[in-house]
């Protein structure tokens, strides 16, 4: 048996379609807001889906230094600079001078950057030759080169949030970018731990940062007939585990934390706000439109995460209370995902499952894609914090095979010291993180 | 205080390139000092500045083969840089003598939830005839484009899957499904970094005890319309004057460097614990003994000049720390090696400040002369080039490179060598680093 550094949580930020800081956007889940709106983004009144949630009225350039540093920067890592600005201000790495650079390092989970849509349009059909019934490569350079431009194509690279983060805050440790479809940044921030943990950097910046709402984004995933389209309310299209469900609502934004070793956090006097005690990550290997209908993959990677935490999903506490107090699902409010992840949390919890409650954000933020399990690891911290869950909205009728709380439609208050963050992936992959208020008098490290 | 870490052996490669499929022709090819770079054929790539490429030939290579008979309807929805992901994992389970869900009919070597899979990827385009034809539907009398009409109707000449042609991820999804690796499994995107960072996160997963076995490299393709243009934005490539063999252009570390050309491809490797390996009596062909990572710091921010090597020294340093290895250890090094004078110059100056004197005596083994820059790809082309010169004790040729007097990098014939530890190091646009120990077997 081997010890390991326990890795707590020292800062939080977010940018989402119900704001752009911690407390606003937490009132806001909590009084079952909905950010839905109409896409103002381009033109999408002819499409199968008219309806998004945009971040508004978000001004990047109060979230850094110099902002002509970042003057090309894609909207993806505009986000992600302003969470990860939070994050940073609430570690209270602003004001500290000791950081060591080359240990100090960066895990994302960041999608690609927005295509520069207007003019790659335009490039595509200037070059299209319909006798040919293909393009003609040397009209189109000639166009693309004309139209479009450097910065533009550069930024949508996927690792250029990570580039942009590692500039603003001296970020020189290990730098990475995974990409794992939506359960990008939950990956990124169970990984980031396990650098932690191995003693390859002493602090790490992690989280996600995406936006799909653009016109081939929302094109995608109307091919695939995954988004609702739903012609009422845009704030009642989201229903997760609602027998009415009928597809996600696109969301965009950012969540990043600050994840550090205890003995750093301690050293530099930073107060830990949580306890990352578990990661699990698997692959359905099944399919890559469907997911295992038995939530498999799901399952093994709550498993995996129980077990690094060393808890029995099959016990109760001393109190009574099953081991974990709140699940925040991946709950899309696709009829799918919503069953088997039920499925899947009762294949790991048995009888307890009912006992649990597990909630989406997703009824309320849209699904963030690639950033939506940083920001619902953040919403489990607060839930920690403030004693309260949050409330899947839009819960009007029930789906009888689907039998969990799924906290419907307000917030209510209850004991909660640890939760379990699901984020699974187009593709079948599977992430889980198990987050824990931060008890201060166990031993600095874990045994692993 | 850590346990004591398991070893991580190599025991397949499954390198993908311009010269088919396999170690033996790429090898064959470095040992002899033959360029796959030519002018780009399949479409017209005469209106940008540079019109070459290192590209896999169809007649190399068709995925249908690379896949068991009931996948085959899948290959419709792999975008060029999946196909070639999944080509580099066959080609890798077939030479580790792995037997995976893909021999039908046969029982697998490992439970699948103790394999993973670490395949790293690039940003990957839209098929653009596939896209233009679809646009253009929607294109007014004018010529311009009506989104009224795309939304309406326009987009349905897409097939429903066409996303998932495009999400990086689906390389090490089709991989994971062909061959049943339900362990651990991501795809890391940091450009040329990619498949460096992935194997060094096998590694890690495998050290960590989360597998057994990973099937881990990258793979990509910008040799498209987009590819290039965004590589030429990027200040990245070599100008192709008529007149000119293509195949001279790449001269990484010769003052007359003018930039890269690009190559489509990468490979995967199977690695795996120790205990793995001799449990199944496979052959471990090299160690993967140490592995850095970190991030240069890039006044511009995007990459495209970083400042200095400081950092790709740092990850040298933590991947010869983890191999318990001076520099003095190290017998040759595979840098990116790409020929873009601005990284040449950090890759140069970051290999002075890891190995003092001894830098300009280290034989540097190139690639991208052959292959070209194979983006998210490259870092497992280079580990494996890397298994494959300990494993035959040989030191590649190398081409194009002259008067080049800061490191041992000039052409020169392939000739036998004592090899017993060789270091990767990759290094991406946006400036993410890894660095890998790779080492012969005792």
């Amino acid at each position: 048996m081997s010890t390991a550094p326990r890795i707590v949580i020292t800062g939080m930020g977010w940018v989402t379609p119900l704001g752009h800081d911690l407390a606003t956007v937490w009132s806001k889940l909590m009084t079952s807001q909905s950010g839905m709106a109409p896409i103002d983004r381009f033109d999408a009144r002819t499409f199968p889906t008219t309806f998004a949630a945009q971040v508004r009225d978000f001004d990047w350039t109060r979230f850094v230094n110099d902002p002509s540093i970042h003057s090309g920067a894609g909207l993806n890592t505009c986000f992600a600079l302003g969470a990860a600005r939070q994050a940073w201000q609430q570690s209270g790495l602003n004001a500290w001078k000791g950081l060591n650079p080359r240990r100090a390092g960066i895990y994302l989970g960041a999608g690609e950057g927005v295509l520069d849509t207007p003019n790659y349009v335009a490039s595509n059909i200037a070059g299209w030759d319909p006798s040919a019934n293909k393009v003609d490569g040397r009209k189109w350079a000639e166009t693309a080169l004309r139209v479009m431009t450097a910065s533009k194509e550069i930024e949508q690279e996927p690792n250029m949030p990570v580039s942009h983060l590692a500039r603003e805050f001296g970020l020189r440790g290990p730098a990475y970018n995974c990409l794992t479809a939506c359960a990008a940044s939950t990956q990124a921030i169970g990984e980031a731990c396990s650098i932690l943990k191995r003693g390859d950097a002493d602090l790490m910046l992690s989280g996600g940062t995406h936006t799909m709402i653009h016109m081939l984004g929302v094109t995608g995933f109307n091919r695939l007939t995954a988004l609702s389209t739903s012609k009422g309310d845009p704030t009642k299209a989201s229903r997760p585990f609602d027998r009415d469900r009928e597809g996600f609502v696109m969301g965009e934004g950012s969540g990043m934390v600050v994840l550090e070793t205890l003995d750093h956090a301690r050293s530099r006097g930073a107060q830990p706000i949580a306890e990352i005690v578990g990661y699990g990550s698997s692959a359905d290997a099944f399919r890559i439109t469907d997911i295992q209908p038995e939530g498999r993959g799901a399952a093994a990677s709550m498993s995996m995460a129980l077990r690094e935490a060393g808890l029995e999903p099959h016990a109760r506490r001393d109190d009574g209370r099953p081991m974990i107090d709140y699940i925040s699902a991946h709950g899309t409010s696709t009829k799918e995902n919503d069953s088997i992840e039920t499925r899947a949390v009762k294949r790991v919890f048995g009888d307890l499952a009912k006992d649990i409650p597990m909630s989406s954000v997703k009824s309320m933020l849209g699904h963030l894609i690639a950033a939506a399990g940083a920001v619902e690891l953040i919403t489990c911290v607060l839930a920690i914090e403030k004693q309260m869950l949050p409330p899947t909205i839009n819960y009007s009728n029930p789906d009888l095979d689907l039998d969990l709380d799924y906290v419907p439609n307000v917030a209510r208050p209850a004991k909660i010291d640890r939760c379990l963050s699901n984020s699974f992936g187009f593709g079948g992959q599977n992430d889980t993180l198990i987050v824990s208020r931060f008890d201060s008098s166990s031993s600095d490290s874990r045994a692993s | 205080m850590h346990a004591a870490r398991s070893r991580v052996y190599i025991t397949g490669l499954g390198p993908i390139s311009a010269f088919g499929v396999g170690i033996d022709p790429l090898w064959s090819a470095l040992v002899e000092g033959r360029s796959a770079i030519r002018a780009i054929s399949g479409w017209d790539a005469s209106g940008f500045t540079c019109s070459a490429a290192a590209q896999l030939a169809p007649e190399l290579y068709e995925v249908k083969t690379a896949v068991p008979k009931s996948y085959r309807k899948a290959t419709k929805v792999m975008a060029r840089d999946i196909e070639f992901a999944v080509g580099a994992a066959a080609e890798a389970v077939r030479d580790s003598g792995l037997v995976t869900k893909a021999t039908e009919g046969a029982t697998p070597t490992l439970p699948p939830d103790r394999v993973g899979c670490h395949i790293g990827a690039g940003l990957i385009a839209a098929d653009i005839d596939e896209l233009s034809g679809a646009l253009a539907t929607s294109r007014r009398a004018d010529g311009t484009f009506d989104i009224a009409h795309w939304g309406e109707s326009g987009m349905t000449n897409l097939t429903p899957l066409w996303l998932l042609k495009y999400l990086p991820n689906m390389l090490a999804c089709h991989v994971t499904i062909i061959h049943d690796c339900q362990g651990p499994s991501n795809t890391i995107t940091c450009n040329e970094a990619s498949a460096g960072l992935s194997i060094g996160e096998s590694m890690r997963v495998l050290q960590r005890g989360a597998a057994d076995l990973c099937l881990s490299g990258g793979a990509e393709t910008r040799v498209h319309p987009m590819g290039v243009l965004r590589q030429i934005f990027a200040q990245r490539l070599a100008p192709t004057p008529d007149g000119v063999d293509p195949a001279t252009l790449v001269r990484p570390f010769d003052a007359r460097a003018a930039g890269t050309i690009l190559g489509e491809g990468g490979g995967i490797l199977v690695v795996e614990t120790e205990a793995s390996a001799r449990s199944r009596s496979a052959t471990p062909i090299a160690e993967l003994a140490g592995f850095g990572a970190s991030q240069c710091f890039c006044s511009d921010t995007v990459g495209v000049a970083p400042e200095n090597g400081d950092e790709i020294a740092d990850a040298i340093d933590q991947a010869l720390s983890e191999a318990k290895l001076t520099p003095a250890d190290i017998d040759a090094i595979i840098p990116f090696g790409s020929g873009i004078p601005a990284i040449d110059r950090i890759e140069s100056a970051a290999l002075h400040r890891a190995f003092g004197t001894r830098a300009r005596a280290m034989p540097i083994i190139q690639i991208t002369p052959f292959v070209g820059n194979c983006g998210a790809g490259a870092g497992a082309m280079a580990v494996t080039i890397a298994a494959q010169a300990l494993r035959t004790q040989r030191l590649p040729a190398r081409i194009n490179t002259i008067g080049c007097t800061e490191l041992d990098a000039n052409a020169c014939a392939s000739r036998p060598a004592a090899l017993k530890s060789i270091l990767v190091t990759t290094t991406s646009l946006g400036g993410q680093n890894a660095a890998i120990v790779v080492r012969a077997l005792a």
